[in-house]
């Protein structure tokens, strides 16, 4: 497995964009996690890892405040985005997911043409002054989702007509387009054939030259292609954190070793 | 014997048939039920069917046909010279009928004897009072000729349905035979028992179909009687709705329908933001709580007959509007009114629109609002540009049954607008609509010839047609944009 490593994956110390210390979230009665801290750095692809169940995808969840939309849902602890608590009284959650943007398991583009897609996100944001202000970032876009060539000629066709590769990088291309500091992806390739599993991967390497990007996955290759850092969940506990090319090769843990391994998950 | 018990005795056939080709399957089977083909019950219900469904269809037929071959052979003997003047063929085959069920009655009741009636040729007179004695009360004076058919209509009767019970249970009893002698292990009883199934399901939705059919060729046969008798150029252009039950009436169908869309575009006004407001409230605001309870409260409003909307106009809405809207504002000073109408006939549908708006809007996948949220997009951003936009096929389609239901109604508009036929922008005056001078061109001593009756068809279709034009573009909108967002 260590063949498909890259050596870029070592990298120096970056700079902290999230840090969450002693979380823990409870769905009413569960406990879904416990006492996890993570430092997750700028610039840098981090990946989560873990059987099904174990609150990877919860995890993600609490840090854009997803969870917030589901009732019985109840988060403990402290996240810190650049230094200030996401959980704070002060915060408006509509205002931090503009920040932390999300893609999720299944492409979920809306039933509306691909240009009104990408411009959704800017449109409630006001981020363009006017119609060709507007064009511009639609196009920037969906260039960063690297399907502006697919779909340049039928900005006006509904996103849905897509397949599904192409609808998950149109998912992407709209959530970059609000510009988001950090970008958290469920499990963006769960849904994809191999070749359009390729190029997400392609473009995740692409968006860690400017952003922060936390993505769960079932593939443990996939963990290994795409990230530098690796975090291991089991049963709601955060087993092991590091970097990709030593959790892979050298876990300190022996749960770790068990999963990496193939004897649990 | 009758054809009542005639079928009952084909049931319990049937039901015979069916434990005896069971247990006859396991039989062959040599008792262990992995050899047959089928589970028995499967055989059972060959047997059953094959001794019911040909013996029922036989005696269906029958039934329809008997009545038509008697009358054939009756009717031959009446004389030109017994029809009355002014009367017809059909109006003595009625007396025939009668006479001969008076006879059957009396027979019954012990007044007559089979030999009296057989002797009962020359003196007719007594008949009238011992047919009186049973009940049977006989127009005119009884004829020799039309007593002599309704012997002769009796004595078929007699024969045909004795012939009937004999072919029938015969057919039922063939049938059971012939399933049993076809039981053997490898006889495909759940086959055959599935198709049997198929055939009915075909059957009861053929019924459906079969009836709209029905239901349009009687509204159109009439109608086309009706623009025999008054010209559909008057009918459809003229703005004058006058009916004269002497004759020479106006009858422009442009001031009914103009009052049947005012009304249902003041309903439409009234319960479409109402019930989708609710909707979107019930489906993306309230607790769970709440929605265990305002939605079915919501929904009760549909359950209250329409003649108590009606009462409600009438005592309540009407009186209010003309008091507090009218009167002041100078519109006029009726208490029945469009507005009445309208504003009570959109209560009705508020819980139309926002059921099944909530229905729709609940469809919406949550992927779609993540989605959103995920882009830091708040609620109500969410919902106007992308829940109501998903749903909006849904909508359309519960604003247009809405629709159809507002044109269709009678009862709240009878009580609420008025009986006026007018064209009028006055939403305080009184007008009227299609169904309700539907009800009143027919209630009443009326003939059926006359086309101030005869309208009353012409309006119906007209009305049909509007409804089923509105049902097929919803059907239409819903069926070209239902899967979008998939």
């Amino acid at each position: 497995m260590y063949d498909t490593l890259i050596p870029e994956n070592a990298v120096d110390q970056k700079e902290i964009k999230i840090n969450a210390e002693d979380v823990q979230v409870y769905y009413g009665d569960t406990h879904a996690i416990k006492d996890v801290s993570v430092k997750i750095e700028d610039k840098t692809v981090t990946a989560f890892i873990g059987p099904s169940g174990c609150g990877k995808s919860t995890f993600l969840r609490c840090l854009n405040r997803m969870n917030d939309t589901i009732d019985i849902c109840r988060v403990e602890g402290k996240i810190l985005l650049d230094g200030e608590d996401i959980y704070d009284k002060k915060v408006d959650p509509v205002q931090l997911r503009a920040k932390v943007g999300m893609v999720f398991q299944k492409p979920n583009p809306f039933p509306k043409s691909i240009y009104d897609n990408i411009a959704y996100g800017p449109r409630i944001h006001g981020l363009a002054k006017n119609k060709a202000d507007l064009d511009v970032i639609v196009e920037k876009s969906l260039r960063r989702g690297a399907i502006w060539d697919e779909v340049k000629d039928r900005l006006d066709q509904p996103g849905t007509g897509l397949s599904g590769g192409q609808q998950q990088r149109l998912c992407i291309a709209r959530a970059v387009a609000t510009e988001p500091e950090v970008l958290l992806m469920d499990e963006p390739c769960s849904a994809l054939d191999p070749i359009a599993t390729a190029q997400v991967e392609e473009l995740i390497d692409e968006l860690r030259q400017d952003y922060s990007v936390v993505i769960v996955t079932h593939s443990m290759q996939q963990a290994a292609r795409v990230s530098q850092k690796t975090a291991f969940f089991h049963l709601g506990n955060l087993v092991e954190f590091g970097e990709t090319s030593q959790i892979f090769t050298n876990p300190v843990d022996p749960r770790t070793e068990s999963y990496i391994t193939g004897r649990i998950g | 014997m009758s054809a009542g018990l005639i079928i009952l005795v084909v049931l319990l056939i049937a039901c015979a048939g069916f434990f005896v080709g069971r247990s006859r399957a396991i039989a062959t089977a040599g008792g262990d039920i992995r050899n047959l083909h089928s589970r028995p019950n499967y055989y059972g219900l060959t047997v059953a069917l094959f001794s019911a469904a040909p013996a029922l269809m036989i005696a269906v037929l029958w039934l329809l046909l008997q009545p038509l071959y008697i009358e054939g052979q009756v009717s031959e003997m009446i004389a030109p010279a017994d029809i009355p003047e002014g009367g017809s063929l059909s109006l003595v085959m009625t007396d025939v009928r009668r006479i001969a069920d008076g006879l059957d009655v009396a027979v019954d009741a012990g007044t007559l004897t089979e030999d009296r009636i057989e002797d009962m040729r020359a003196d007719l007179s007594d008949l009238r009072t011992r047919l009186g004695e049973v009940g049977i009360a006989v127009a005119s004076e009884v004829r020799q000729n039309v007593f002599m058919a309704a012997k002769t209509y009796r004595e078929l009767a007699a024969k045909l349905r004795l012939a009937m019970a004999v072919i029938v249970i015969g057919a039922s009893l063939a049938g059971a035979a012939f399933s049993l002698l076809r039981i053997n292990p490898d006889y495909r009883a759940r086959n055959v028992s599935e198709h049997a199934i198929k055939a009915l399901l075909i059957l009861s939705s053929s019924v459906a179909i079969l009836t709209t059919v029905g239901i349009i060729f009687s509204l159109l046969f009439e109608t086309l009687h009706f623009f025999r008798l008054y010209p559909a150029k008057d009918f459809f252009f003229s703005s004058i709705w006058n009916p004269q039950f002497q004759g020479g009436s106006d009858l422009g169908i442009l001031p009914l329908l103009w009052g049947t869309l005012y009304v249902s575009f003041v309903a439409l006004i009234f319960a479409v933001p109402i019930g989708l407001l609710a909707a979107v409230y019930l489906s993306e605001y309230a607790s769970k709580h709440v929605r265990s309870f305002a939605k079915p409260a919501i929904e009760i409003l549909a359950g209250i007959p329409t003649i108590v909307y009606g009462l409600f106009a009438l005592i309540t809405v009407g009186p209010l509007l003309r008091d507090y809207f009218a009167e002041p504002l100078g519109l006029g000073n009726s208490s029945s009114s469009v507005l009445t109408a309208g504003v009570v006939l959109g209560i009705m549908l508020i819980p139309f629109v926002s059921s099944l708006s909530d229905d729709v809007i609940n469809a919406v996948p949550q992927a779609m609002r993540d989605g959103s949220y995920g882009l830091g997009a708040t609620k109500s951003e969410t919902i106007k540009q992308v829940i109501l936009p998903a749903a909006l096929p849904g909508i359309v389609g519960a604003v247009l049954l809405a629709a159809s239901r507002a044109i269709g109604e009678t009862m709240i508009v009878v009580m609420g607008a008025g009986a006026a036929a007018k064209l009028s922008l006055n939403p305080f005056e009184a007008m009227t609509t299609i169904t309700v001078k539907i009800v009143s061109q027919l209630t009443g001593d009326t003939e059926f010839a006359s086309p101030e009756t005869l309208v009353a068809f012409a309006l119906g279709l007209s009305l049909f047609v509007v409804t089923l034009g509105l049902n097929v573009l919803a059907l239409y909108i819903v069926r070209k944009y239902r899967e979008q967002y998939e």
